[in-house]
């Protein structure tokens, strides 16, 4: 009875994707500049490319060691550990295992009967660009302006204060990765951010995650510029990602060549061909919103005539239609569990797409563009395991852990760093009151790098943005 | 109205049956004949001619209504193609029943069926007064097989989204809302008046007003889409005033005065994952469902988004780890509904003489890790194929069988 169903909404407003370049599975530095090798201090008169962009100035909140008990420790390693134990200090995970010897001054958490998984990623979130309460005064997902805007950076549209971030906190999820919308064919840089209480963006930026690029194909780009000078079909599409690449290429070429020999006045500074630069160097990770198989296997053509990567095709409503070419070109999938029909490119939608991926060897990961869903991965997951079980497809639980953590880790290039629960890795830890499987489960505590950020049973930990503040009330308060 | 294509007797044995109206019974068998449900129960004589479904470590429930959506009436969410639920020009449009632009061969349809939910409104959406809903089973070749009720209320929407038809305040469309009704009391009572033109100028056309009279004589449901404490309690008021069949639906912070709309007797549709604040509903929380059922307020669970209709037990199953009791939520998602949309004689519980529309499931309807064994939709076995079935099968290995 609600007029605009949400995924309409979605569809008219955001679209996601990515697809993105950069090499292996560490997380790097991607800077703004136009050359991270050049930053050499050249005093005083140095220019705006050689000086921080905007950096991270995430801290870990300081917190005693921890040790959870007695609870299966589900690792997204292959492992699940029946009345096992983890414990973490100082941010890491120190050790994960049957028997586990806690320091002194270590908070022990009973578990049992309970689970523990590592913290949830959701690696498509408009959090913070699309916040609530939805008026326009909290659009700022789409610089719907013109089709080509790699210029824009999520983080400055993303408010802290967001109260869907709590709600997101109390589904267990720990980080994000926060795009622009879909209404360009290039719609900006996306930030991946560690989900704390903050007064700043720059408080939870993850440190030294690599950016993204969101493009988006298909219906979105062209609906939202067909009448207004194009694109307006999606070979219009096409042609637009290509000139921009053209472009980027020639401006790489004249700032690589002036950071090697430093004759004359640098190139003139532009923030958009800049970061497309960056994908070109293999610095950003490109986040491509694809629906339809067809389109995915164009987008990775693209990619190969400009000689970057696609990280990972966001929506991929189509893609168990093409999961082995996926496989063959190492890019994942970022799907639903069971959206579909909102539009044409989604009609085909399956509830076994997550688990075709699976069969056919590419990496899937769950996701939820959508500020309901993300407080539910754990329960997408779980039906789009199931909905691949019941049709006889061999999914481990291990695997579709994996969907909402390691894997989802990956496609942020941050996959060194989090999603599992191995010793070293950040503690981005949930405790379930359940299988995390079961539509029962609720994320009990959520530590993120160790931090307490959320308790279920405790008050003193249910963070409140500052939105909320007089103006929710709590159930069974007198309004 | 409700039509019944096949004489067949089939007997669905073993299962834990879960009748709603009664407690669960172990090890039951549910007797359908002739697309009604004839005896549930432990010791039921099935007849040897009998059709047998083993049902043994399953659970039967009744088939699960949802209260919300417009099946039937849209078919790709942006393609204006298959949109039938709104009638736009008028934001005054009480004569609109959407039945004649229910499509039986929506692909919707079977995707919905197929997992266990077997009836649901078809409500329409994109006016104020936005016309009449019908509740329609999801199956039959002809709407007129479809339909079980037409229609079941009339839709007013008192959200902060209708504010345009009040001026852009509340206190606008309320009082707009009154004008239309006292309107259409004074045409009731001067048709001949109206007819010679001897009457000044009403509030909305004569067809719109006299499409009202069954709602201004208590006949017929008006169902309000409120989320504001202060728009329910509106919608209450008006109600009272107009001695009035209320149904409440969205009605997010319903759970703040829960004890007022159990008094007042009004039955209320929510949807339980919406947690989400914006300014019409600060105050929506995840416990709405269960503050209103442990409050004695008829309670129904819905699903709005009629694409995703079959996460009605996903709906079920978030309101159950929120506070409700399981019981309340099978009840939420059938007899209540059932009973909200005044067909309670014939649907939502397993009694001897209601339609047979029962689900063999897996296990717990509302668990993830649970599917759908059988599907009856009045008596008949409904194919678990879909579209999306198809499209599984081309392409559960690749390369793809063309």
């Amino acid at each position: 009875m609600r007029h605009l169903p949400a995924a309409v909404v979605l569809a008219f407003l955001v679209a996601a994707c990515a697809s993105g370049g950069g090499g292996g599975g560490g997380a790097r530095a991607a800077t703004g500049s136009p050359a991270p090798a050049q930053t050499a201090s050249r005093g005083t008169d140095s220019s705006s490319v050689d000086r921080p962009q905007y950096p991270s100035t995430y801290q870990r909140h300081p917190n005693p060691p921890v040790l959870i008990r007695n609870a299966t420790i589900m690792t997204a390693r292959g492992q699940e550990i029946a009345n096992g134990s983890i414990l973490f200090k100082d941010g890491r995970i120190v050790a994960v295992g049957a028997t586990v010897q806690a320091p002194a001054d270590a908070v022990v958490v009973d578990g049992t009967g309970k689970f523990v998984t590592p913290g949830i990623i959701d690696v498509h979130s408009h959090l913070g660009v699309y916040a609530a309460p939805g008026t326009d005064a909290e659009s700022d997902g789409n610089e719907a302006t013109t089709p080509v805007t790699a210029e824009v950076w999520a983080e400055h549209s993303f408010w802290p204060q967001d109260p869907q971030i709590p709600l997101a906190i109390a589904g267990g999820v720990t980080t994000i990765q926060a795009l622009p919308g879909s209404a360009n064919l290039i719609g900006g840089r996306s930030a991946v951010f560690k989900l704390v209480p903050s007064r700043t963006v720059q408080g939870m930026k993850f440190p030294n995650a690599p950016y993204g690029l969101k493009m988006a194909c298909g219906e979105n780009p062209k609906r939202v510029y067909g009448n207004r000078g194009g694109p307006s079909t999606r070979m219009g599409n096409m042609a637009g990602y290509r000139a921009a690449f053209i472009s980027a290429e020639g401006y790489r070429r004249r700032w690589d060549k002036w950071n090697s020999d430093h004759q004359g006045d640098p190139p003139s500074r532009d923030l958009r061909l800049e970061t497309l630069a960056e994908v070109l160097r293999g610095h950003i990770l490109v986040q491509n919103h694809c629906y339809r198989a067809d389109e995915m296997a164009q987008m990775m053509d693209l990619a190969r005539e400009f000689g970057f990567h696609i990280r990972a095709f966001h929506h991929a409503v189509e893609a168990y239609k093409v999961g082995d070419l996926l496989a063959t070109n190492g890019v994942a999938a970022a799907m639903w569990a069971d959206w579909w029909g909102f539009k044409e490119e989604a009609m085909d939608g399956v509830q076994q797409n997550l688990a075709l991926v699976q069969q056919a060897g590419a990496r899937a990961t769950i996701h939820s563009d959508d500020p309901g869903g993300i407080q539910r991965l754990n329960q997408e997951v779980a039906k789009a395991m199931y909905a691949g079980i019941r049709v006889g497809i061999p999914i481990t639980r291990d695997q579709a852990l994996r969907w909402m953590t390691a894997n989802a880790a990956w496609v942020l290039g941050l996959d060194s760093i989090t999603g599992t629960l191995e010793p070293g890795k950040m503690a981005d830890v949930v405790l379930w009151s359940a299988d995390p499987f079961s539509v029962y489960a609720k994320a009990l505590q959520v530590y993120n790098d160790g931090w307490l950020v959320y308790d279920r049973n405790d008050p003193a930990h249910q963070p409140r943005s500052d939105f909320e503040l007089g103006q929710e009330p709590a159930p069974g308060s007198d309004r | 109205m409700i039509a019944f294509l096949l004489a067949q007797t089939i007997a669905i044995t073993g299962g834990t049956v879960y009748p709603v109206s009664g407690p669960r019974i172990e090890h039951a068998t549910v007797l359908i004949r002739d697309g009604r449900i004839v005896a549930v129960g432990a010791n039921v004589t099935v007849p040897a001619d009998a059709a047998k479904i083993d049902a043994t470590g399953k659970w039967v429930t009744p088939g699960l209504i949802d209260g919300a959506g417009q099946m039937g009436l849209t078919e790709i969410g942006l393609v204006p193609a298959g949109n039938e639920g709104a009638l736009r020009g008028s934001d005054i449009a009480a004569s609109f029943n959407v039945a004649e632009g229910i499509n039986p061969a929506s692909n919707l349809i079977p995707v919905t069926r197929v997992e266990g939910v077997t009836t649901t409104l078809a409500s329409p959406g994109g006016a104020w007064i936005e016309g009449q809903a019908v509740l329609i089973d999801l199956d039959g070749a002809t709407i007129e097989q479809m339909l079980i009720k037409s229609p079941v209320g009339i839709v007013v929407d008192m959200s902060e989204g209708s504010k345009g038809a009040g001026g852009t305040s509340r206190a606008g469309v309320a009082g707009r809302l009154r004008r239309v009704f006292n309107d259409a009391l004074e045409y009731s009572r001067r048709k001949a008046d109206y007819s010679r033109a001897q009457m000044q100028q009403l509030a909305a056309p004569a067809a719109e007003l006299e499409a009202l009279l069954p709602v201004l004589r208590g006949q017929l449901p008006l169902i309000v889409y409120a989320n504001r404490v202060s728009d329910i309690r509106t919608a209450l008021r008006i109600a009272r005033e107009y001695k009035l069949k209320l149904i409440l639906s969205g009605a997010a912070e319903a759970w703040e005065i829960a004890a007022d709309i159990a008094a007042a007797g009004v039955p209320v549709l929510v949807e339980p994952m919406d947690n989400l604040p914006s300014y019409d509903a600060l105050g929506i929380r995840y416990e709405n469902a269960a503050v209103l059922a442990k409050a004695g307020v008829k309670v129904s669970l819905m699903e709005t988004e009629t694409h995703y209709s079959r996460r009605i037990r996903q709906q079920a199953g978030n309101a159950v780890s929120f506070g409700m009791t399981w019981d309340q939520a099978l009840r939420a998602v059938t007899l209540t509904p059932a009973e909200t949309f005044g067909v309670a004689g014939q649907y939502g519980s397993l009694e001897a003489g209601k339609v047979a529309n029962v689900v063999v499931w897996s296990s717990d309807p509302f668990e993830l890790s649970t599917g759908v064994e059988h599907v009856f939709i009045r008596g008949k076995e409904i194919p678990l194929r879909s579209r999306q079935t198809e499209l599984l099968e081309r392409y559960r290995s690749l390369p793809p069988k063309y």
